[in-house]
């Protein structure tokens, strides 16, 4: 089991408060993401759940039972950090095994456990060596291996790619959701990257400045965010935010309109523009349109092999019921 | 022509650097010379090299004078003694200050500091006086008290800077992983610093061994160490410099030893941290 309550948690570290109080629940078996740009609070609140940080108010329940005040080592939470944190006068081994050695694991049942993660892990052959002389990838798996053995009822992720380079994080990435399809515990996972985010959650926890903005299934967030800060961080790339009288047509504040909601034309449609830079992708360009009057500049996905050109007049129409609109508090309207 | 220019740089600072270590020998090197020779040949002019009488005459009567092996052991129970309870007291204590630091840790810290900036001779009379009336002087315990108290700020901050050395992720995984207070700081925090430790004990056995002022004031027969031993060959009769030799000789012999074979954990304790 691993159902995780915050109720009225707050933590401010002397006059400056981190995290206002607040309320989440973390269901049993869930895969929860934490995000938010850096400095949001993201892993100050990752750290009160693990209990390395003390909470200046509120109360933490785990399965039920106050964890508010115990310490770390009982919670029985497991935690994979940025860094690895391995122990580097430990081989392998002995590095997995340590969480079991604190618990008190009989021997031949710590080996049965460390054959079965190191199998899943592909570190089989790597048991005996130090972390030193294991490559990113390997060290985090070690990490991962630590936490899967002492069986906890939930595990907490710290960022645990970004030390790894772009194709290495794909495949973790994967790898980390499909032992979350296997193991069925929670996963509390903390990252500023919101492909990341998209990608590996059952539910998104969107925090600014310590609070929660808005909390939902990744589609969910994506089809209607709560609020412009939202609607700006969910999607790649972002959602183009437009004000003034072309948001006053639509009755709002503001509005937006993701670039894969807006269709291209070169002979005639709602707003015109002129190309700027174009990024290919390959299966994908964005387009940078300028001068249309709207915005600094709007950015459009168009397919990936386009004959359009920078100084290109084009004319765009947004898809009418993809149109998001919210008032002058930045909050959603309808 | 880069090259020729390094080759010259490199030759000049290895001998600039030859010449160096050969003149913070040279004393150490004239006095084990001179414990060979007779009083009259030490003291001879122009000064003997090797063409002298070696004899061992001089290391007989010093230990016929004075019994060598009791100061010995006063010098090793005073200072392994002093440099034991220092780390038992300071490991804890440098935990505290790298990992948990509080506002005033840093001022903390620097008074320690600046306690060694303290000419020791102006608490001698006080000391001795409190030592007179609680029955230290002259014991063993009382030195390794004073000495303790003398080289607690080094101990501390040798350690501190280690400790600082280490990611605190690497404690809070242990405390995720199980560990209480004490498996952390037995499986996970001393493991990682036993470089750090090592050195640290290493330099205060050496600079308790070599302390001279405490032991001098505070000791007359029973616990004197062997800065006592040597000393009582200096002045009080004249000066016998061949004998005063052997004596030297035979009080830095130990530590020479001991410090020859952990040069690597020295230097490797000095410089560790300097270089991620």
């Amino acid at each position: 089991m691993g159902r995780i309550t915050l109720d009225k948690v707050r933590k401010a570290f002397g006059p400056v408060e981190v995290i206002p109080p607040l309320d989440l629940t973390i269901e049993d078996g869930e895969f929860v993401v934490f995000v938010g740009p850096s400095g949001c609070g993201k892993s100050t609140l990752l750290r009160l759940i693990a209990g390395l940080e003390d909470v200046s108010g509120g109360e933490i329940r785990i399965d039920r039972v106050d964890a508010t005040t115990l310490p770390p080592a009982k919670r029985g939470l497991a935690m994979v950090f940025q860094s690895y944190a391995l122990y580097p006068h430990m081989s392998v081994r002995k590095n997995i095994a340590f969480p079991m050695k604190m618990a008190g694991v009989p021997k031949d049942e710590q080996d049965r456990r460390i054959e079965a993660a190191a199998k899943a892990l592909n570190l089989t052959d790597y048991l005996d060596r130090r972390p030193g002389q294991l490559s990113g990838g390997q060290r985090q798996r070690v990490a991962i291996g630590r936490a899967i053995v002492r069986e906890p009822s939930a595990f907490l992720f710290d960022e645990p790619l970004s030390n790894l380079d772009a194709a290495l994080r794909v495949g973790m990435r994967l790898e980390i959701s499909e032992l979350h399809a296997r193991l069925k515990t929670t996963m509390v996972y903390v990252t500023h990257d919101q492909v990341e985010a998209m990608t590996m959650a059952d539910k998104i926890v969107v925090l600014r400045a310590g609070r929660i903005e808005q909390v939902g299934a990744p589609l969910e967030l994506y089809q209607s965010p709560r609020n412009t800060f939202v609607a700006g961080f969910i999607g790649s790339p972002k959602m183009n935010l437009i004000e003034g009288p072309e948001a006053a047509r639509h009755d709002a504040h503001t509005i937006g309109v993701r670039p894969e909601h807006i269709a291209v034309s070169t002979e005639g449609g709602q707003w015109q523009g002129r190309v700027g830079v174009s990024e290919h992708l390959g299966s994908d360009t964005f387009l940078h349109v300028h001068d249309t009057g709207l915005a600094e500049a709007l950015t459009v996905r168009v397919g990936g092999e386009v004959a359009l050109h920078q100084g290109d007049t084009v004319w765009l129409s947004p898809e009418a019921d993809k149109i998001h609109r919210f008032d002058a508090d930045g909050l959603r309207i309808g | 022509m880069a090259r020729a220019v390094s080759t010259r740089r490199k030759v000049f600072t290895t001998a600039l650097a030859w010449g160096l270590g050969l003149a913070i020998f040279f004393p150490i090197f004239w006095t084990v010379l001179t414990s060979f020779k007779t009083e009259a040949e030490a003291i001879a002019d122009p000064p003997l090299w090797v063409n002298f009488h070696w004899t061992l005459e001089n290391y007989v009567t010093v230990q016929e004078r004075s019994d060598y092996f009791r100061h010995f052991w006063n010098s090793v129970v005073i200072s392994v003694g002093s440099t034991l309870v220092g780390l038992i007291i300071a490991v804890p204590a440098a935990w505290a200050m790298a990992f948990v630091p509080g506002k005033r840790t840093k001022d903390v810290l620097m008074w320690m500091l600046s306690t060694k900036m303290l000419p020791p001779v102006g608490v001698l009379v006080p000391l001795y006086l409190i030592f007179r009336n609680l029955g230290l002087l002259d014991t063993r315990t009382g030195l390794v008290i004073v000495l303790t108290l003398i080289n607690l700020p080094i101990i501390i901050w040798m350690l501190y800077t280690y400790f600082k050395e280490i990611p605190v992720d690497i404690l809070e995984a242990a405390r995720m992983d199980g560990a209480g207070l004490r498996n952390e700081i037995l499986y996970v925090l001393t493991p990682m610093a036993v470089p750090g430790i090592a050195s640290t004990l290493l330099l205060n056995i050496i600079l308790a061994w070599n302390e001279a002022f405490w032991t001098l004031n505070l000791t007359a027969a029973k616990a004197a160490p062997l800065t006592a031993f040597i000393a009582s060959y200096s002045s009080p009769e004249g000066l016998f410099y061949a004998k005063l030799s052997a004596a030297s000789t035979m009080a830095i012999a130990p530590i020479l030893i001991m410090g020859w074979f952990s040069q690597k954990q020295l230097v490797r304790g000095l410089t560790f941290g300097a270089v991620k």
